[in-house]
């Protein structure tokens, strides 16, 4: 198992959308270090024949059948809203096209 | 952004190089409810008035299946002769973006519920039509985003934009995608057989009815994947073009992609794996803001789903819902009507294939139903720049009108008049026929008297038929239509004239 | 027999709900006698982040009014309730311990509440927990710890300390958990109470904001086992809402309870989940209890449960990478806090400002072990791993079952540790889970209920039953028969011993 390195923590906010402060991207990546260390024995025991479990208890084939539902007051999600525009959310601008 | 792009035409592109395509098209379906909430999917809501806790992503929601979508999936992989899948998960795909409610897409990863297929399309060439099997690699579900608009910047997109706002009434609806696996050995017919491949699956969608699919609407959407290779060796790197919108656009992206890859590899250069954007009045496409690596999407099946694991009976089931394959549906209708090629193909363009078939079905005569609508009716609608199912005109129009002129009542020319009224919104044939007093004058008196009349003003006329020069009754006639309004039946008024001036053929 | 003013709180729910039918006393009586409690008590335990004074009374009037129309009402009708603050309430404060939903008034109601309201009972307001349920103590909650009643300077356990905490200080006759490895387990042992973690899909999970998805249950908490299988029965069966929830009929918990029986029930002793590691008293009293068992009937066997020791690795996977996808949505666009947004900042930087200063360290932690353990090259030794071992622990309790009826092991290590003790070491805070894991992990039913005080200090120590998936009454069957036992050595429950506060 390779270290976690400041580097990697710093990636691994980016990717979380975590603004950490630089003093805290060492002090993360030692603990994060160590974690990691300890939960990685799991591949001693993961062998390819075992099949990975995703849902607890074994159940299949759930659906709604496709009729229209009340939903929410658009009010009540407007007043919660950090900002709002034009019956929009409003959000900072955006760099990335996606 | 203006793009200056050094290309190499085609046609020396496409003799240096060898295309491999790749088509990734999203089908947003047409059911009553969203994919995984009972909001409603139509259309042109107000913003964010048709969201729940669900499609909102807010904290405690979770989603719900609709089985409809999963019906309306299995049976677009059954068109489009896939296997479908014994046991499925849908998995989610991690990424910020603030038109994602959950910033994760609940999508299918590595599991879709269809693969394996494909769909044949047929692409004109100056040698007759070549067929094309297009292999599809997957079809799968997921959920569309919130929709996004741009404020404060010149152009309303978004660079340059001050800020955006989100309208969520999109987000959850069921979006279906389907990748074909790549497309080889089209060479110069690739930018055809993309369209073609698009406008077939677009028609398949629609006698499925699963979907509008209008590119114009965003219920089709398509990107297109494009790279070049020179002959025997390893395929090229790949770009992706999105924003095309239009089953043309589909061709030029291919075309200008095509063009453009070439002239990077003619010089030297390596194509950039990159997302471009097409823009339809130039027909060329400009890279999108370029990314460093490729998003991690860190993937993993979705814990709040149970997998979808569809009982082969029911598989069957809805195998047996499939309409005729729109290919086969063609064949059948070419061979029924006897009709050339080409004249088939003409009265596919104008779109006329389903108001022809019903017309007939309505008890028209074959040559009179394609006569209508791929003359008058397709110039008309060619006119005015709108599609032809969109004039107003019905099969139940035609027939009545083919009623009418079988019995007399109605000339071609009056017909054509009828018709006029018809799309003007005068109503159906019988009330334009009514108020504009279009009925052929078949009364042999009321013809008499206006034969009678325009003979007193035009004696030299008379005299000469008398004389025994009988084309020039053509002026009598003339002068009787024009009286008239064009609604006498011209050989009749001759034959009248004729009997009355004593005169035979 | 009548019931007065303070007597009112050291009731159980059982005998409150009885009381008010019978008319002896009214719905607003009680609740007023616990909100006064509160307010006596709750400046030093801190169980609530929320208190619903005018909601909990109006509340209670109404269900008297009810009640004196003739209406019939459901079994625990009138009786009050502390629900823990990871659970959405319209239009009231939910805040899953955490700045980042700070003020935050969901528009809906969880299920879990809609069915407390259904059934009658008086929601007295929101519990504290660590902040998205991530803890072991409740002192990751962003609005300050919460106080064991045992000792106020101990952690009342976590993540729902809080509701563990009302029923130790006698502020709620029963409460609402969730528990995702031991979260509502864990605070019962340490605290001396009652709490079960339902079989997964037992009880609907919406509306109960997500940490782990496929390890989340909500579940009773309450003073005695009868309580406990009455809130039970009160909010588990099937939603259509909750794809996982399940589609069976809910066991019968209750009766389950009053039959109280283990003779011929065989019973495992889980090898893995006890001697080394756990404290001494623990083990004595865990001890002690196993023999009661076998004095009732039970037959007692030791079983080996191998894959138990990557357990806790396993979670720390899991869970990490579920929260992490779970926790992006908070990000500032649509509700809850925003930070830093000045008008000239991406959407991508406002988003990272918020989450850093809405979240605390240990949910961070775990956002970015999760992020770690799901990206690309790393998922197959990571998550995929974890996931594998999920499938070996699952196959471990079905040889188990196989054998034995039940299972048991002390719920946790230790008793009540101290109030900073463990909160700046991340892995000794995760052991606490230790024994209550392998049942989030396999998504079986398991109960805490208090066996003694450990002689070293003084503090209530909890024994754990497991059951096989769906099994649930057997947890009740059990407990409530080991309980009847202790109190019948004791003359009284456990609780009765806490101190006064």
């Amino acid at each position: 198992m390779t270290s976690l390195t400041r580097a990697d923590v710093e990636h691994l906010a980016r990717l979380a959308r975590l603004q950490l402060a630089p003093e805290e991207l060492d002090h993360y990546a030692g603990q994060l270090d160590v974690i990691l260390q300890s939960v990685a024995r799991v591949s001693e025991v993961a062998a390819d024949d075992i099949p990975p479990t995703s849902h607890p208890i074994p159940m299949a084939n759930v659906f709604r059948d496709d009729v229209v539902r009340p939903g929410v007051r658009r009010d009540d999600i407007a007043a919660a809203a950090p900002a709002w525009e034009d019956d929009r959310f409003r959000v900072p601008r955006i760099l990335d096209e996606e | 952004m203006t793009a200056t792009h050094d290309t190499v035409p085609f046609a020396e592109a496409i003799a240096a190089f060898d295309p491999v395509l790749g088509l990734e098209t999203h089908v947003e379906l047409g059911t009553a409810s969203k994919m995984f909430c009972g909001c409603p999917t139509m259309f042109g809501g107000a913003a964010n008035t048709h969201v729940c806790p669900v499609c909102l992503g807010l904290p405690g929601s979770l989603p719900v299946v609709n089985r409809t979508a999963v019906e309306s999936t299995i049976r677009m992989g059954l068109a489009l002769n896939c296997r479908i899948a014994e046991w499925c998960r849908f998995a989610r795909k991690n990424y910020f973006y603030p038109d994602m409610p959950k910033d994760y897409q609940v999508s299918q990863y590595d599991e879709p519920l269809c693969f394996d297929g494909y769909l044949d399309v047929t692409v004109e060439t100056p040698d007759g039509p070549r067929e094309f099997r297009v292999e599809i690699e997957r079809v799968h579900m997921e959920e569309d985003t919130g929709k996004l608009t741009h404020a404060g910047g010149a152009t309303g997109r978004i660079h340059g934009a001050d800020y955006s706002l989100v309208d969520y009434n999109r987000a959850g609806i069921p979006l279906i995608e389907i990748v074909t696996k790549p497309i080889v050995g089209a060479g110069a017919l690739a930018p055809q057989v993309a369209r073609a491949y698009v406008t077939e699956l677009r028609d398949l969608m629609r006698a499925l009815g699963v979907s509008d699919v209008r590119m114009e609407e965003g219920s089709l959407r398509c990107d297109v994947n494009v790279s070049l290779s020179r002959p025997g060796e390893p395929w090229g790197t790949r770009s992706e073009t999105k924003n095309v919108n239009s089953l043309r656009s589909v061709e030029r992206a291919v075309l200008s992609e095509i063009e453009r890859q070439a002239a990077v590899l003619r010089d030297g250069g390596r194509v950039i794996q990159e997302t471009r954007h097409f823009h339809e009045d130039t027909g060329r496409s400009t890279p999108g803001r370029s990314k460093e690596q490729a998003e991690d999407y860190r993937y993993f099946p979705e814990p709040d789903l149970v997998p979808v694991a569809p009982p082969r009976d029911w598989v069957e089931q809805l195998r047996a819902t499939l309409p005729e394959p729109p290919a086969a549906r063609r064949a059948r209708l070419r061979a029924e009507w006897g009709i050339s090629d080409h004249e088939f193909q003409t009265l596919v363009n104008a779109g006329a294939l389903d108001l022809v078939e019903q017309t007939i079905a309505a008890g028209v005569d074959s040559a009179a139903a394609r006569k209508w609508w791929t003359g008058e009716l397709a110039r008309t609608a060619n006119d005015r720049g709108v599609e032809l199912a969109a004039l107003g005109v019905t099969p139940q129009h035609i027939k009545r009108l083919e009623e009418l002129v079988g019995a007399g009542s109605l000339s071609d020319s009056l017909a054509r008049q009828v018709l006029e009224g018809i799309i003007a919104g005068e109503g159906d044939v019988d009330e334009v026929v009514t108020s504009r007093g279009l009925a052929v004058v078949s009364d042999d008196a009321a013809l008499l008297e206006a034969i009678d009349a325009a003979l007193a003003e035009q004696p030299d006329v008379a005299d000469k038929i008398r004389g025994g020069k009988v084309q020039a009754a053509g002026a009598i006639v003339g002068a009787v239509m024009k009286a008239t309004r064009g609604q006498a039946d011209a050989a009749k008024v001759r034959a009248l004239l004729l009997e009355r001036l004593g005169v035979s053929e | 027999m009548g019931l007065i003013g303070a007597d009112l709180v050291r009731q159980d729910a059982a005998t409150l709900a009885r009381a008010m039918a019978e008319g002896e006393v009214s719905s607003e009586e009680v609740t007023r006698a616990h909100l006064d409690r509160i307010g006596e008590v709750d400046d030093r335990v801190h169980a609530f982040l929320q208190l619903l004074s005018t909601e909990a009374l109006d509340a209670a009037r109404d269900i008297d009014r009810r009640r004196a129309a003739g209406e019939q009402l459901g079994p625990l009708a009138g009786v009050p309730i502390a629900v823990k603050d990871v659970l959405t309430m319209t239009g009231v404060p939910t805040t899953c311990g955490s700045r980042v939903l700070e003020g935050w008034r969901p528009p809906y109601d969880s299920t879990v509440v809609e069915r407390l309201r259904a059934g009658g009972l008086v929601i007295l307001g929101k519990t504290n927990m660590d902040e998205f349920a991530m803890g072991s103590s409740t002192e990751h909650s962003a609005y300050g710890p919460t106080h064991n009643p045992w000792d106020l300077e101990r952690i009342p356990g976590g993540s729902g300390g809080g509701s563990a905490a009302a029923l130790a200080a006698f502020e709620a006759p029963l409460a609402i958990g969730t528990d995702t490895g031991g979260s509502i387990r864990q605070p019962a042992a340490v605290t001396g109470t009652v709490g079960v973690k339902p079989t997964y899909g037992g009880v609907s999970r919406y509306g109960l904001v997500a940490l782990a998805s496929s390890l989340d249950q909500a579940g009773p908490c309450a003073r005695t086992v009868k309580d406990t299988a009455l809130l039970h029965a009160a909010i588990a069966g099937h939603d259509p809402r909750d794809s996982t929830s399940i589609q069976a009929p809910v066991p019968d918990v209750v009766a389950a309870a009053d039959e109280a029986d283990v003779r011929g029930m065989r019973i495992g002793l889980v090898r893995e989940l006890r001697g080394e590691g756990y404290q001494a008293g623990v083990s004595q009293r865990f001890d002690e209890a196993v023999a009661i068992l076998t004095d009732l009937g039970a037959e007692v066997v030791e079983v080996s449960c191998p894959h138990f020791e990557y357990a806790l690795a396993a979670y720390y996977l899991i869970l990490p990478s579920e929260a992490s996808s779970n926790l992006a949505r908070f990000d500032g666009m649509r509700y809850g806090l925003r930070m830093g947004d000045d008008g000239a900042r991406s959407v991508e930087e406002v988003m990272s400002l918020t989450r850093e200063a809405g979240f605390g360290a240990e949910v961070k932690r775990r956002i970015m072990i999760g992020t770690y353990a799901l990206s690309s090259g790393y998922y197959d030794a990571y998550y995929g791993s974890a996931q594998k071992v999920r499938t070996l622990i699952t196959r471990d309790f079905e040889a188990a079952f196989a054998q034995v009826d039940v299972l048991v092991s002390p719920t946790a290590p230790t008793t009540a540790f101290r109030i900073g003790d463990k909160v700046d070491d991340p892995l000794a805070m995760y052991l606490n889970d230790i024994a209550t894991i392998p049942v989030n992990l396999a998504g079986n039913a398991a109960m805490s209920l208090p066996v003694g005080l450990a002689p070293e200090d003084g503090l209530p120590v909890g024994l754990q039953i497991m059951a096989p998936p769906m099994a649930d009454d057997r947890l009740y069957r059990v407990g409530a028969a080991l309980e009847a036992a202790l109190v019948d050595r004791w003359g009284h429950l456990l609780i009765e011993e806490v101190p006064a506060l």
